[in-house]
Order: structure tokens, then C-alpha cells, then sequence
């Protein structure tokens, strides 16, 4: 970090991959020098002394909040299967799935 | 002009008819949002019936609540059911949500007409509206010049007069730097005041919905009806909702007011009159900002000193690492937030000869390059090996500021700095990812510790351009900010009108 | 077992909870409806939509936790990234380093202490149908269908440590933790239906080592017997390999119908889920006064019911039966009532396998027992009339209207099964009043002098000529017993 090479474009190519973004060779480049550039800025935390510091996720403390185990109205599915790109009896359609067993 | 107020009063009292406020403002639309573009979809039929709804009610004596008849624009993230929700993303383009978002039923509940929805960055990314898929929107001030971003199609909507209120959402100053830009009112209220319900998502624990209006009432009347507990968001507090609109008058004599030193670092430098002092330990002082600003956030200072606010200066030094914080954390929220645009349920698909390869096609046509890269970015920074040097370290930064905001608060009861570095800038001027991301370097601070803030114009900077000034408060404290705003408003010298109001304005005289 | 080996199993076990609705949504938790009917825009990540906690799910989450003598921590729920078509947000929330329950343990019944290393709650995912492929298999599918009915589903993922040593110890954990669970109340926990979801570690080490060597995670296990098998195939494979001088592949393997297990292509980001707290939920924390509530609403855990159950003479096979039945409540119930213990344990044993005995009344089966022992009923009588009141007992809860309004239902359809002496009445098996009895003995030995000088010579097997008159003349409904009893003091006297 800090030196230009924060990332390189194996590494984005890699999180393209993560990301399911499909990108050709000039794009990776192109986002190489993007992200380079921010992680690049991202060096001036290196200093910074936090081992104190605990993690904040939530910028408002609350806790325990919940909703009554109590059914509601579902939404109507074929409002929402008229908004889907393939849809077939009633599911949603999309091409093969490879890979793991289901 | 009229003032959301103005309507409301007299729709109510059948002095108006919501019908004619509506045509009035679609009018406008129709004469200038060629130029502006600050609508991706103006819904004029359904605001015709909505308003006729209205009409009907006041004749059958019925009150149709505290906005009635008045026109309101949308951020086209916020959910509208049956009417397209795009986030001006050929990704969402034509989606339409089978569900009305909380502060749409909240705004149309009290009377509000919804009049349309308004441009934006794509999934709110960006401070300029330029990553608009669908093209930018202008800011009415000089058409040249970008509105401000994200929600740059609200703030440009109620600046050009198209709507007396609009609604848009802050993540890291997506409400406050367009209304800094366009001259206009905007707030970000604490994080959890407004229900996120149907905000599409881009950074969960900075996202928060607020309103646009021309002056401080406006904003704190729409404030009011959108607030409050909703058991759909669980990041949304159980509080009662104040009288936002009792402390407008309050005057500030005997607030604490601390002008952040890292914030206002150029220009005047002095202390301003009887100040209790510093908190905390001085901070570098941020440079990029722009003298012409930093000079107004001075006069502002002196004008509440005049008007019986105490106020000094105050440290709060984790703000200058907020920018890098926030480009880590928001990206790795967005990255995973993004994650369902996959074309199997909505929106876009491109077809594959596989789901991945779909998925994969599908991310590529459907993103613009700012969501890619931020979605990449904040993938990288969630993934293993850089989590703790990026994402985990982020957190820690944002403790940091929430403790530094805490020690600042136990001094000052609101604090002032800039709202943006700068004065609206021209289309292109910040194309280099970094210089546009630091637009929100004085904004991101009350993103990251959830604080309210908001922008009140006061004056004008370079190129007569509107200069605004931010009002931050601790958690829940919107009635101190607004209090504080009421009067910089009061004494704010008058900002030119945009030019497009001296067109003829089929408003005048209705 | 191969000699020198010895194999090691760790479990983890998702269970569908219990609840009426989703873990996040309010969407109804339904099995069975048509595809996407079930589902709100939380079930579909639909752009906006945010999810909120069933505060029930917790609630079963721990309860389940301290059956399994684990610690109810403070936990936080996170997002584990990766794109499914089945999963509608491409990330699915769980609870991740900080999980609700943790650190408890499992005594498996004859066997060994269990480890439980966690228990969290998570989402499930929707359902896939692969469209054109073999036996609807992803080889050559032309494509799939999506519905979400079960996404969003409340899973409780159960962990234990690499406690296990054999097949026949994982299959008796896994029924264990399925009864305390139908205990609980906390899952119907079936293995064949999916509501209970059984991933084996296994791994293999030099018998009386401590390392834990290479473990594959075996998945697609739905019996006990397909548990069974897998561990001893897998456990078989790596000896092989390690034998021939190979080693195992830590990789996820998938049980088949052929008893085989198969390597699953895995993907690169398999393993970077890129885990991070989800933004949308806040922290879970359960106070000292909420856990101690969950844990006054417990049930008796099944070790405690069979120990009891012993204690009233029930054989360990004998106690198992009747907690696999349900029906250590009734018998607990009915000995506690005044039963004669052994005879009520026979009967839940011998003539309970019936639909409708685990809603009887404790005190009515007592009463029963007591007819019986007291011999106003005879054994045949006595299974004749239980029968009945099983049936009457299912009549009665099938009368009372779905979602009565009588939280109770249960109870009062049992308390409906009615009287055993009514119902004994009812079949005309007329308790025989003594003397009645000793009328019919008397009336037989008149009738048959020979016999009755045979019978008084010694020679008992003539008693069955007065036991069969006085069975003739009450069809059947006398006491065969008391008959002997009555003759004999005859003979006596
Ligand atoms: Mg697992
Ligand atoms: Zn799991």
C-alpha cells in the first residue's frame, strides 16, 4: 500500500471473478489504475495506532429488535413474476446451474 | 415560488385546489426539465388523480393532512409501487416495485402528491449526477455546472422550482453537498430517525432518507412527517418524534456553536468571539477547501456570535481520516448490497449459456463503471487476506470519529463546517475518482457516526455560485440543528434566484 | 474397522425451526403451497426490502441451546457472501464468529459425552428444479426453475466437535439430538423430509492418536442408514489411501444411491465468503431474566424422562420405545396418578402403537391400569377399552376446530377420551361384582360333579371345564384368573 501498486491486475481480475462481473483486458487495466488509486489513499490508515480501537458497525446502538412470530400477507406473485426477466409456472426461470450438486 | 407551507394552508383551507397547485408545477416540468433533467419519470396522471383525490376530501370536509396538495419528487431509489424505480441504472431500468418505501406512504399519507422521481448516480454512487445511466442532471443555477450527487435531480428539482419538497438519501453527503450546490435546504437526519424501508440499498449503515426544501420550515415540516419508529427497519429508533417546526424559533442565544478546525482550515483562520475553548487535541487541518467557502462557514460563525450563540473552535480530528474510511466500508456494504442484481428476479438479464456466465454478462451490461469499481473495490476489501487491513481497519476509524464527535459534543451543542469543499463545478471538471470523492469529505464524518447534519445556503462563493453551510448535532439532535439553521437562514444575505425562475413562471400569481 | 485405525466424526446438523413464519419475514414458514406464493419482498430480496428478526426463532434457537448445556451468548448476525439462484440476496445472513449458543454438550444414551462446539441460527435458501437434465440432475439440465417458498426458511445449525468414533455413535447422537429437539418443541426434525439436514466430517486417525488428520464433509445423508454407511465408506477410503501411501483431499463429498461418495466439483470462491456484520440487523442480546424464562418453558429432556422411566421398571429399550412414541408424559402421568408402574409400562409397550395414545389423559390411563389390577377388568378387556380411547381421543382433537382458540386443544381433547368405566360400560364388559362371580363358579361346580371330584383329588387341568362354563355364560368377559382363584378356595375350604 501506499506505493502504487496497492493492487495489481491479477487481483482485479480475481474480484471481478468474486464479483461476477465479466471484464475484458483493457477493463481490468482501467479499474486497476480505479481502485489503485483509492486503496493508494487507503495507506495513510497504516500509521494510525488502533489496536485499541474496537470495530463500530452500527452507527446507533440498538439491540434485540424482533417482530412477532405472526404471518402477514405475502406479495402477489404474479405482480412480481410480471417483473421477472424468464418466469415459468409460477417460478423463476434461468439458464443451467453448473457446478455443485444441488 | 410557493412554500410547501403556503399550499398546504390553503388547500386545507379550500383557498386552493390541490388540482391547480399540481398543473402549476407540472407547467414548469414541462417548460424547463428539457434543460435540467431532473426527473428520470414524471408521473403527471397519477399525481392528477392523487391531487383530485385531495380536492375531493377538503370538499367533503375531510383534512387531507399537514402536506396537502403538495407536489413532492422522489429520488428514483426510493420504492413506488407499479411506478419504475430505476436507481438510474440500466440495471433496474422499467422496474416496477410491487411495494410503496415507508417515507413514500408516510409523505403520501399526509397529503403529499408524489410528482415524479428524480435523477440521480447510479445506485446513488457518485457526487455529481454525472453516473446517471440515463444522463446528468443541471444544476438550475448555471446549467453548465453539475447539481451536486447523488440525489442531484432532487435538489435540482425543488432549486428549479418543480417541486416544493423532494426526498433524497445520504450515504456520504448525497443529500447535503446538492443542496450546498444548488442553494437549496437539505438534511440527513440521524441515522435510524427515518425508516430505510424501500430505500434500495446502497450502503446500509450510512444510507438515510431526508428532504429537500427552499428554506429551513419546508424542510422541517417534511422532516416531521417522514420521521419515526417503523418495525420494518430494524436499524430504526424507538423515538418520539419532536416538534420539529417549535424549534425553528427558538433563537440561539446561550447554544455552544464549534466550527470543526479541520474543516475550515483556509481562509480565516481566528477564533471567533468567547469561545469555551478547544476539545480535543488539534487535528490536521484538511486542505481542498475552498477559501471562498470556508469564508462563509466564518461569516455564519460570527452571525450566530450576533444572534447570541456562543462559539469556538473544536478539534475533531478522526474527520480527516473519514474520506478513506468510508471508501472502504461503503464500498464493501455496496458490494454485497449489489450482489442480487444477478438477473434472475428483476431487472436486466443477459443472457448466458450458464447461470454464472448470465450473472456475469448480466453485471456488465447492467453497471456503470462507478459501480464497478466500487463494487470491486469494496469485494477486495471484504476478501481474505485484506479484511483486517481494510474493511476491519475502517471500523475502527469509525469508533474513532464517534468518539471524537462525543468529546466535540460535550463541549458545543452543534457544530459548523463547510458542506462541500466547493462551489458547484462544471460537467467533467472532477473525472479522477479521487478529487470527486473528496466532495464529501465534510460530509462523511456524520455519515460515519450516524450524527444529523444539514445544509443551509448561506451566500455566495465563486462565480456568484450558492455556498452552503452544515449544521451537524449529536444523535436525535435535530432540534438544536434546526434551531441553528432557522437562524443562519434569518441572516443568510439573499441568494440569487436561479436563472431559469425568471423565465416566465407559470406559478407567478396563481 | 480396519486394524490400527480409528475413525473420527464431527456433525453438523441443520434443523428447520419450528415457527409459523420466516426468520426474517413474515412470510408464512409452509411447505407444499404452489412455487413463490409464500414469499414477501424480503424472501425475494426484492431492492429495499430489510429484514427483522422472529423473535420465536431465537426463542426455539435457545431453548435448543441449553437442552444441549450450551452458553446463550450475545451474537451478531453476518453476511456470508456468494451468488446462488436459489438464494435471493447472493448472500445468505448467519451468525458467524458469534453465534448464539456455544460450548455445550450431548451424552449420547450408552455412549460416550458429544462435544457441541455451536448452535446458530441462519437462513435457508429456495429450491432449484433443474430443467431437461436426467432424473431432473444438473448434467445436461437445459435450465432451472426458481421458488422461494423456503428461502428465508429458520435453520439451526447444530455443530459438534470431532467427538464421534463410529458409524453406530453418529447415527445414536443424531436421534438423540432429534428427540430433545421434538422435546423442545424446537423442529419436527425429520431426516427423510429435509427438516432436519445431517453434513458428516469424517476423518480417520492411528487408533489412539489425538491429531485430527484431513476430514471430508459428506453431504446428501438422509436416513441414519445412509449416516451409517457413508461414515464406514469414507472412513474405509481414506484408510486405503493412507494405507497405499496417499492422503486424503479436504474437499465436500456427496453421498449417492450407488454407497459411494463423490467428489463435488468445488468452485474458486467457495472459500472466500467474504464474511462481514450485516448492516440491516442489530446485535442480539439475550438478558439473564429471558434465558431463564426459555428455560422455566422447557420440557423434561428426554435422558431425564427415561431415567425416570427406568425407575418405574422400564427396560432402556422398553423407555426408549415410549419417549419414541410420546408417550412418557402419559405414563410418567398415569403412574404419578396411583398406576401400578409395570402394568402401565406393558401397556404403553405392548398395546400403545397407536395414533391418538400420546393424547391420553394420565389420569384416565390410571384409572385404567387400576380397573385392571383390581380385577374389575380383565387383561383382554382392558386393551380392548385403552384401543377406544385412543380413537375416541382423535375423534375428540379433530373436533376441536383448527386454530381453536383454546391454546389447551390437546388437553381437553384428552380430557374428552373419556372415562375408562364408561367407555368399559359402554362395550358391555359389566364390572362383575364378586359375588356374581362367585354365583357363575358355583352354579359351574354343580353342574359338573365329576369334574369338581376330580378337581378336589388334585388334578388342576379339570379347572379349565369351570373356567370355560362360567366364560360361556359371561361371553367371554369373566376374569379367567379369578375363576382359578375362586375354585381353588373352593377346593380349600
Ligand atoms: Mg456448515
Ligand atoms: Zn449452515
Amino acid at each position: 500500500m501506499g506505493d502504487g501498486t496497492a493492487i495489481s491486475s491479477e487481483q482485479v481480475a480475481h474480484v471481478a471473478r468474486l464479483a461476477r462481473i465479466e471484464l475484458t483486458p483493457d477493463e481490468i487495466e482501467h479499474y486497476t489504475g480505479h481502485l489503485g488509486r483509492v486503496l493508494e489513499h487507503a495507506g495513510e490508515l497504516e500509521d494510525l495506532d488502533l489496536a485499541d480501537v474496537p470495530p463500530l458497525a452500527h452507527p446507533y446502538p440498538l439491540s434485540n429488535v424482533f417482530r412477532d412470530d405472526v404471518a402477514g400477507s405475502p406479495v402477489d406473485r404474479d405482480e412480481v413474476l410480471s417483473q421477472a426477466p424468464a418466469a415459468s409456472g409460477g417460478q423463476f426461470e434461468v439458464p443451467p446451474v453448473l457446478g455443485e450438486e444441488a | 415560488m410557493t412554500s410547501a407551507h403556503a399550499i398546504a394552508s390553503d388547500v386545507r383551507a379550500g383557498a386552493r385546489r390541490a388540482s391547480d397547485v399540481l398543473e402549476d408545477f407540472l407547467g414548469r416540468i414541462e417548460m424547463h426539465d428539457g434543460d435540467v433533467h431532473a426527473f428520470n419519470t414524471v408521473t403527471a396522471d397519477q399525481a392528477r388523480a392523487a391531487a383530485a383525490a385531495i380536492d375531493a376530501a377538503v370538499d367533503e370536509g375531510r383534512d387531507p393532512g399537514p402536506l396537502a396538495g403538495v407536489p413532492v419528487a422522489f429520488k428514483d431509489n426510493l420504492c413506488t409501487r407499479g411506478v419504475a424505480t430505476t436507481c438510474s441504472s440500466r440495471m433496474l431500468e422499467g422496474w416496477q416495485p410491487p411495494y410503496d418505501a415507508t417515507v413514500v406512504q408516510a409523505m403520501t399519507a399526509a397529503g403529499a402528491v408524489m410528482i415524479g422521481k428524480t435523477n440521480l448516480d447510479e445506485f446513488a454512487m457518485g457526487s455529481s449526477t454525472e453516473h446517471s445511466a440515463f444522463g446528468p442532471t443541471r444544476n438550475p443555477h448555471d446549467l453548465a455546472r453539475v447539481p451536486g450527487g447523488s440525489s442531484g435531480g432532487s435538489a435540482a428539482a425543488v432549486a428549479a422550482g418543480f417541486a416544493p419538497l423532494a426526498l433524497g438519501s445520504d450515504t456520504g453527503g448525497s443529500i447535503r453537498q446538492p443542496a450546498s450546490l444548488c442553494g437549496i435546504v437539505g438534511i440527513k437526519p440521524t441515522y435510524g430517525r427515518v425508516s430505510r424501508y424501500g430505500l434500495v440499498a446502497f450502503a446500509s449503515s450510512f444510507d438515510q432518507i431526508g428532504p429537500f426544501a427552499a428554506d429551513v420550515a419546508d424542510a422541517a415540516l417534511a422532516l416531521g412527517v417522514i420521521s419515526g419508529h417503523d418495525p420494518a427497519d430494524s436499524t430504526s429508533i424507538p423515538a418520539a418524534v419532536p416538534d420539529f417546526e417549535a424549534a425553528l424559533g427558538r433563537g440561539v442565544e446561550g447554544l455552544r456553536v464549534g466550527v470543526i478546525s479541520e474543516l475550515t482550515g483556509s481562509g480565516r483562520n481566528g477564533a471567533a468571539t468567547g469561545g469555551p475553548g478547544t476539545a480535543g487535541a488539534a487535528g490536521e487541518v484538511l486542505d481542498g477547501i475552498d477559501a471562498d467557502v470556508t469564508e462563509r462557514v466564518h461569516e455564519a460563525a460570527d452571525a450566530l456570535a450576533d444572534a447570541g450563540a456562543t462559539v469556538g473552535r473544536v478539534s475533531v480530528p478522526a474527520v480527516t481520516y473519514g474520506l478513506t474510511a468510508y471508501y472502504l466500508i461503503a464500498p464493501a456494504e455496496a458490494s454485497s448490497n449489489l450482489a442480487r442484481y444477478d438477473g434472475t428476479r428483476y431487472g436486466l438479464r443477459v443472457d448466458g449459456a450458464d447461470v454464472e456466465e448470465m450473472n456475469r454478462l448480466t453485471r456488465r451490461a447492467g453497471f456503470g463503471d462507478e459501480v464497478k469499481a466500487r463494487i470491486m473495490l469494496g469485494t477486495f476489501a471484504l476478501s481474505a487476506g485484506y479484511y483486517d487491513a481494510y474493511y476491519g481497519k475502517a471500523q475502527r476509524v469509525r469508533m474513532l470519529t464517534r468518539r471524537d464527535f462525543d468529546a466535540a459534543y460535550a463541549d458545543f451543542d452543534v457544530l459548523l463546517s463547510p458542506t462541500s469543499p466547493c462551489v458547484a463545478f462544471r460537467f467533467g471538471e472532477r473525472a479522477d475518482p479521487m478529487t470527486m470523492y473528496r466532495c464529501d469529505t465534510c460530509t462523511i464524518p456524520s455519515n460515519l457516526s450516524g450524527d444529523p447534519a444539514m445544509s443551509v445556503p448561506f451566500g455566495i462563493g465563486a462565480e456568484g455560485l450558492p455556498v452552503g453551510v452544515q449544521v451537524l448535532a449529536p444523535a436525535l439532535g435535530e432540534e438544536p440543528m434546526l434551531t441553528v439553521a432557522a437562524a443562519l437562514e434569518r441572516a443568510a444575505p439573499p441568494l440569487p434566484a436561479p436563472p431559469l425562475s425568471t423565465v416566465a413562471d407559470p406559478t407567478e400569481g396563481a | 474397522m480396519a486394524a490400527g485405525w480409528e475413525t473420527v466424526v464431527g456433525l453438523e446438523v441443520h434443523v428447520e425451526l419450528a415457527t409459523d413464519t420466516k426468520l426474517f419475514s413474515a412470510a408464512p414458514s409452509r411447505f407444499g403451497d404452489e412455487p413463490n406464493t409464500n414469499v414477501t419482498p424480503v424472501c425475494l430480496g426484492l431492492p429495499g426490502s430489510l429484514p427483522v428478526l422472529n423473535r420465536r426463532a431465537v426463542e426455539l434457537a435457545m431453548a435448543v441451546g441449553l437442552a444441549l448445556n450450551c452458553d446463550i451468548r450475545p451474537s451478531v448476525f453476518h453476511r456470508k457472501n456468494y451468488f446462488y439462484p436459489d438464494m435471493p440476496k447472493d448472500y445468505q445472513v448467519s451468525q458467524y464468529d458469534q453465534p448464539i449458543c456455544s460450548d455445550g454438550w450431548l451424552d449420547v444414551p450408552g455412549g460416550s459425552r458429544v462435544g457441541i462446539e455451536r448452535a446458530h441460527l441462519e437462513e435457508d435458501a429456495g429450491k432449484t428444479t433443474h430443467l431437461g437434465g436426467a432424473d431432473g440432475r444438473i448434467h445436461g439440465a437445459v435450465g432451472a426453475l426458481v421458488d422461494y417458498n423456503r428461502a428465508g426458511t429458520p435453520l439451526l445449525e447444530i455443530v459438534s466437535r470431532p467427538d464421534i468414533g463410529s458409524a453406530a455413535e453418529a447415527s445414536a447422537y443424531v436421534e438423540e439430538l432429534r428427540a430433545i429437539l421434538l422435546a423442545v418443541g424446537a423442529s419436527d426434525a425429520r431426516l427423510e423430509e429435509g427438516s432436519m439436514r445431517v453434513d458428516a466430517n469424517i476423518s480417520v486417525r492411528p487408533a489412539g492418536s489425538a491429531e485430527l488428520r484431513t476430514r471430508c464433509e459428506v453431504k446428501n445423508l438422509n436416513s441414519l442408514r445412509s449416516l451409517r454407511n457413508a461414515i464406514d465408506f469414507e472412513a474405509r477410503r481414506h484408510i486405503e489411501l493412507y494405507e497405499a501411501g496417499e492422503a486424503p483431499v479436504q474437499e465436500t463429498r456427496h453421498w449417492s444411491e450407488d454407497g459411494r461418495t463423490h467428489s463435488l466439483r468445488s468452485k474458486e470462491e467457495a472459500d472466500d465468503y467474504r464474511y462481514f456484520p450485516e448492516p440491516d440487523l442489530v446485535p442480539l442480546v439475550p438478558d439473564d431474566e429471558w434465558i431463564a424464562q426459555v428455560r422455566a418453558a422447557m420440557p423434561e429432556l428426554p435422558a431425564s424422562v427415561r431415567a425416570r422411566l427406568h425407575e418405574c421398571g422400564a427396560e432402556p429399550e422398553d423407555a426408549q420405545v415410549i419417549v419414541d412414541r410420546g408417550l412418557a408424559p402419559v405414563v410418567l402421568g398415569a403412574v404419578a396418578a396411583g398406576a401400578d408402574s409395570r402394568r402401565t409400562v406393558t401397556h404403553a409397550v405392548q398395546n400403545l402403537a397407536l395414533d391418538g395414545a400420546e393424547l391420553l389423559d394420565p389420569d384416565g390411563l390410571a384409572s385404567l391400569v387400576n380397573l385392571e389390577t383390581s380385577g374389575q377388568l380383565t387383561a383382554t378387556q382392558a386393551k380392548t377399552v385403552l384401543v377406544e380411547m385412543c380413537a375416541r381421543a382423535v375423534t375428540a382433537m379433530h373436533a376441536t376446530p383448527a386454530g381453536a382458540e383454546d391454546p389447551s386443544g390437546s388437553a381437553s381433547a384428552a380430557a374428552l377420551a373419556l372415562d375408562p368405566t364408561a367407555i368399559a360400560a359402554e362395550l358391555g364388559f359389566e364390572a362383575m361384582a364378586d359375588d356374581e362371580l362367585e354365583t357363575l363358579v358355583d352354579e359351574a361346580i354343580a353342574a359338573n360333579p365329576e369334574a369338581w371330584e376330580k378337581f378336589r383329588a388334585g388334578e388342576a387341568k379339570v379347572a379349565g371345564v369351570f373356567v370355560g362354563a362360567v366364560m360361556k355364560a359371561t361371553r367371554g368377559q369373566a376374569d379367567g384368573h379369578a375363576v382359578t382363584q375362586l375354585l381353588a378356595q373352593r377346593r380349600d375350604a
